[in-house]
């Protein structure tokens, strides 16, 4: 099984090291060909707004969705993904895939001085609570049915998934365990 | 589960993680903050001069006029950092009630302190410090910044300096990695670095927070330049808005430093972006104009 990382710009480095220790290969995801090769892909934390925009003008957002749409393609998105992901979001919005029912909310919980780590319990995820990252975190505003939210955060959702797609407003990939990762690995091989 | 954390070390290097491999903009008014966010940039830094004008006018540059960091955090959705001068924890107090996302302790101002830097663990905010080799990158990391980038020239638009000083500390670190454990209390004594830190970067091959590149990118050439070399992204201060087509050229940069290792669309997104801006040769810097130097 091989995950592909979008190398776009973020925190790339980190999930491709994340998803090795998760046992399965990763490869860097820049350009429409590199995504043939690969079963499933995260995109990354760093700037929405950069991120879709460089995604628009490799054509990936477009490749993405149909893969999306028609083969049930794995897609996990943190941070600046989740809010690729969302259908909607709140304010100015960046250039989307816009495929997971829900509302996202850029940067609700404030600007850097707001950011935060916290424990969380994740369902689906066994054993002692999971250190999460928040920097300059969204939120998800609202959920559609088809949506399962996974994790909370103080009443909010902070994880959640619909299908074959992932989304987290946090950073699993900022410490050692990987275990939302294998989270994600296992939807990949379950398809 | 709600044992909330903040300001943390690793949130405060982690929004630094999150801008790896892209462009932070100098901007000195919400409309060219607006044309970089626009073109890409994951960041811009607020100042009232760009560096190149700050060299002209000469006399003391001081941090930004807070109405002006205000305006530019109220026109766009990135982050935006802002410098305070070496040392004056003051100018950075106040940059962190105005709640900007990062400060840069920078050598582009007047130094206040020509013995220390701020003490930066009593801050929030994180802070970025320039360095030109590896025991200034340590140094500034044992005061607490959460990010480093290596110097150059700033105001320039030559990129020999920003070269230079990468290169230094890459090849530093080769060396820390290639020293055997017995040795590396000598080694953080010659580089006056923390030994913990020296270990550290031993253990990771690279420097235990990200490395952006500033001072003297001025082309999207430059930019695919310092990230071969090993940049984890880019400061572009006087290289947009002194070059004769701001809009096209911040979307260059981005661009080339997105596809450093593809020479061909390095190529296609130089074309037709005007001029970059004229740059000065360093050997008609005076000593006293080098701003590298300054709180090393």
């Amino acid at each position: 099984m091989r995950i592909g990382v979008l190398a776009i710009q973020g925190d790339v480095r980190e999930h491709l090291l994340h998803v090795k220790k998760a046992g399965a290969d990763a490869m860097e995801v820049r350009q429409l060909g590199d995504l043939d090769s690969v079963d499933g892909l995260i995109i990354p934390g760093g700037e929405s707004t950069t991120i879709g925009m460089l995604m628009q003008e490799e054509g990936l957002i477009d490749v993405i969705r149909r893969r999306i749409r028609d083969e049930e393609f794995p897609v996990y998105g943190t941070c600046a993904g989740l809010i690729l992901l969302a259908t909607e979001v709140v304010g100015k919005s960046p250039a989307r895939i816009s495929v997971m029912d829900m509302v996202a909310d850029r940067n609700a919980y404030g600007r850097q001085v707001a950011s935060f780590e916290a424990s969380l319990q994740i369902d689906g995820i066994t054993g002692k609570p999971f250190p999460a990252v928040f920097i300059r975190a969204p939120q998800v505003k609202s959920i559609g049915p088809l949506v399962k939210p996974l994790a909370y955060y103080r009443g909010q959702i902070v994880m959640a998934e619909q299908g074959s797609l992932l989304a987290s407003s946090f950073h699993p990939e900022m410490t050692d365990d990987i275990r939302v990762h294998q989270y994600f690995l296992d939807k990949v091989r379950r398809r | 589960m709600a044992d909330k954390k903040q300001a943390t070390f690793t949130v405060k290097s982690g929004l630094a993680e999150m801008l790896k491999g892209g462009v932070i903009m100098d901007v000195t008014t919400p409309e060219q903050a607006v044309i970089a966010e626009h073109a890409g940039a994951v960041a811009v830094m607020a100042l009232e001069r760009v560096p190149a004008d700050i060299r002209a006018a000469g006399g003391v540059a001081r941090m930004a006029n807070p109405r002006i960091v205000k305006s530019i955090m109220e026109a766009v959705s990135i982050p935006v950092m802002a410098k305070t001068r070496i040392g004056h924890f003051v100018e950075a107090q106040v940059l962190e009630a105005l709640e900007v996302d990062y400060i840069d302790e920078s050598e582009v101002l007047t130094p206040a302190d020509d013995q220390y830097h701020i003490d930066k663990w009593n801050f929030s905010v994180p802070f970025v410090c320039g360095a030109r080799d590896l025991g200034e990158a340590l140094r500034r990391i044992a005061e607490g910044a959460a990010m480093i980038r290596t110097k150059g020239e700033p105001g320039t638009g030559n990129v020999v300096e920003a070269v230079r000083h990468l290169r230094q500390v890459n090849a530093q670190i080769r060396h820390v990695v290639a020293t055997p454990d017995v040795e590396l209390p000598d080694l953080a004594k010659e580089l006056r670095a923390p030994l913990d830190l020296i270990r550290r970067v031993k253990e990771l091959g690279r420097l235990p927070v990200v490395n952006f590149s500033a001072g003297g990118v001025a082309s999207p050439s430059d930019a695919a330049l310092m990230m071969q070399l090993g940049a984890d992204g880019i400061f572009v201060g006087s290289g947009i808005f002194k070059s004769s087509n701001p809009e096209k050229m911040a979307r260059a940069v981005v661009r080339a430093t997105l596809h450093y290792n593809d020479p061909k669309i390095v190529a296609e997104v130089s074309e037709d972006i005007g001029e970059s801006m004229p740059g000065l040769e360093m050997s008609t810097l005076l000593p006293q104009d080098r701003m590298q130097d300054r709180g090393i």
